[in-house]
């Protein structure tokens, strides 16, 4: 029995690892929720084994409440998913970064900039509508 | 909608509050009266309280249909598991896979999504797209080559459609279907 | 057989589903790392991944064997059946929406054709309001 136990903790740690693995490599958001969809089921596994090799009834509701609530992240991340652009999935290199921020305010500078002339005039024009971003039928 | 809409939920929903008490004694594992009231106090709070969209069931529980529904799912579930793990072990195979789409011949929403969920778990096809109001179902189909072909995939999924219908369908859906009443 | 002969086969059955069990676990494992595409991974998450929690839980039956836990067992098994097709379903349709599934690596994609022609469909008709579905 010892050895079954072994054998079957050495698969399914394999098995999550190898899933672990793919939720880094994975290109987008939908491939890593995947692999934690597996891993999540896994764990259940595992502790089922535990259950079964000390013979304990009292870890069944955890299995009971893994396998209600382990699906309801990957529909709420496949439910949510927006367009990711290409380079998302990468890390960024400090350079990148600073880079990325250097553009950023200044595009915010320039906001502002435009924001404070334009006021006066864009001032009237919304006095007899409605507010920005209500939505018309 | 009928004009009496408190009892037309009632007789609808019965299926769901006997699911619901089935499901709270199994949770607690031992058959009792105070459990099985229980169950029936929390079924009728969750079905009065929560409201969905009732399921209109106009079939009829074929027992023979269903148990050959049962058994052949089963069976198909095993060899589908592992088909798949062969494909995953074994080295430097790469899985072309397709997209194919299946007209469901009957016109039911819960037909559909019974189809759907069994075609999922079974050889080969995973649902990635369905359509209600025409009846459509999109399945990816792994392996081309194992599952026969693609032609051979979009009768399986028929085949499962069928097999539903003859487990739960009334006379008159399996008329619909275009397929007979069998003896 | 006496009782003691029932409990070494009720063990001995027990010890080979969980490893039937953990075996169809590593193989959903290896099959997300492998497969090409978005579409097959969630293949592998669902097929082998169902009936190896299946089994195992089989097998912490065979080894329970007594008392109420074992019906919550059941459950556990129908949830994860139910479950496990509309999770993967989800996620290749958010996949089909957002652009991640590439045709190019499919034998035949009647989804995106279909679509397509939905498409000129629609641009032909301008006082076609809504969405679709």
């Amino acid at each position: 029995m010892t050895a079954v136990i072994w054998v079957c903790g050495v698969l399914l740690t394999v098995g999550a690892v190898l899933a672990v693995i793919r939720a880094e490599k994975g290109p987008s958001m939908l491939d890593r929720t995947i692999a934690l969809d597996i891993v999540v089921t896994t764990m259940i596994a595992a502790v089922a084994l535990y259950a079964a090799v000390e013979r304990r009834t009292d870890v069944v509701p955890i299995l009971v409440v893994l396998s209600l609530v382990g699906f309801v992240g990957s529909v709420t991340i496949a439910r949510f998913a927006a367009v990711e652009p290409e380079g998302e999935g990468r890390v960024r290199t400090r350079e990148e970064i600073a880079a990325q921020e250097a553009e950023r305010m200044n595009a915010e500078d320039q906001a502002e900039g435009t924001r404070r002339s334009g006021r006066r005039e864009g001032y009237d024009e919304h006095h007899g509508g409605g507010a920005e971003g209500e939505v018309r039928e | 909608m009928s004009l009496h809409p408190r009892r037309h939920r009632w007789r609808t929903q019965w299926a769901t509050i006997v699911w619901l008490t089935v499901v709270w004694v199994f949770l607690w594992g031992d058959l009792s009266v105070g459990n099985v009231l229980a169950g029936l106090a929390i079924a009728l709070a969750v079905t009065t309280g929560l409201r969905m969209a009732p399921i209109a069931f106009h079939g009829r529980f074929r027992p023979a249909g269903f148990l050959h529904l049962l058994g052949r799912f089963v069976l198909d579930l095993v060899k589908a598991s592992f088909e798949v793990s062969l494909i995953a072990l074994r080295p430097r195979y790469v899985p072309h896979g397709a997209v194919i789409g299946v007209q469901l011949r009957s016109h039911s929403d819960l037909y559909l999504t019974l189809t759907a969920e069994l075609s999922s778990l079974v050889p080969g096809s995973l649902v990635v797209e369905a359509h209600r109001l025409t009846g459509v179902l999109y399945l990816h189909v792994l392996d081309v080559r194992q599952s026969g072909g693609i032609e051979a995939a979009r009768q399986a999924v028929l085949d499962q459609e069928e097999r539903v219908l003859r487990a739960f369908a009334s006379d008159e859906e399996l008329d619909a279907a275009g397929l007979g009443v069998r003896a | 057989m006496t009782q003691d002969q029932w409990t070494i086969v009720a063990d001995v059955a027990s010890a080979v589903c969980l490893l039937g069990g953990a075996f169809l676990a590593f193989a959903a494992g290896v099959g997300v790392l492998r497969f090409p595409d978005l579409l097959a991974r969630m293949h592998a998450g669902t097929k082998p991944q169902t009936l190896g929690l299946a089994l195992v839980l089989i097998g912490l039956a065979l080894r329970l064997r007594s008392g109420g836990a074992v019906w919550a067992l059941v459950l556990v098994a129908v949830f994860q059946m139910l479950t496990a097709p509309v999770a993967a379903h989800m996620v290749g349709r958010a996949g089909y929406r957002t652009g991640k599934v590439r045709s190019d690596l499919l034998v035949v994609d009647e989804l995106t054709s279909d679509q397509e022609r939905a498409q000129v469909r629609d641009q032909g008709r301008p006082d076609d309001d809504g969405p679709r579905d």
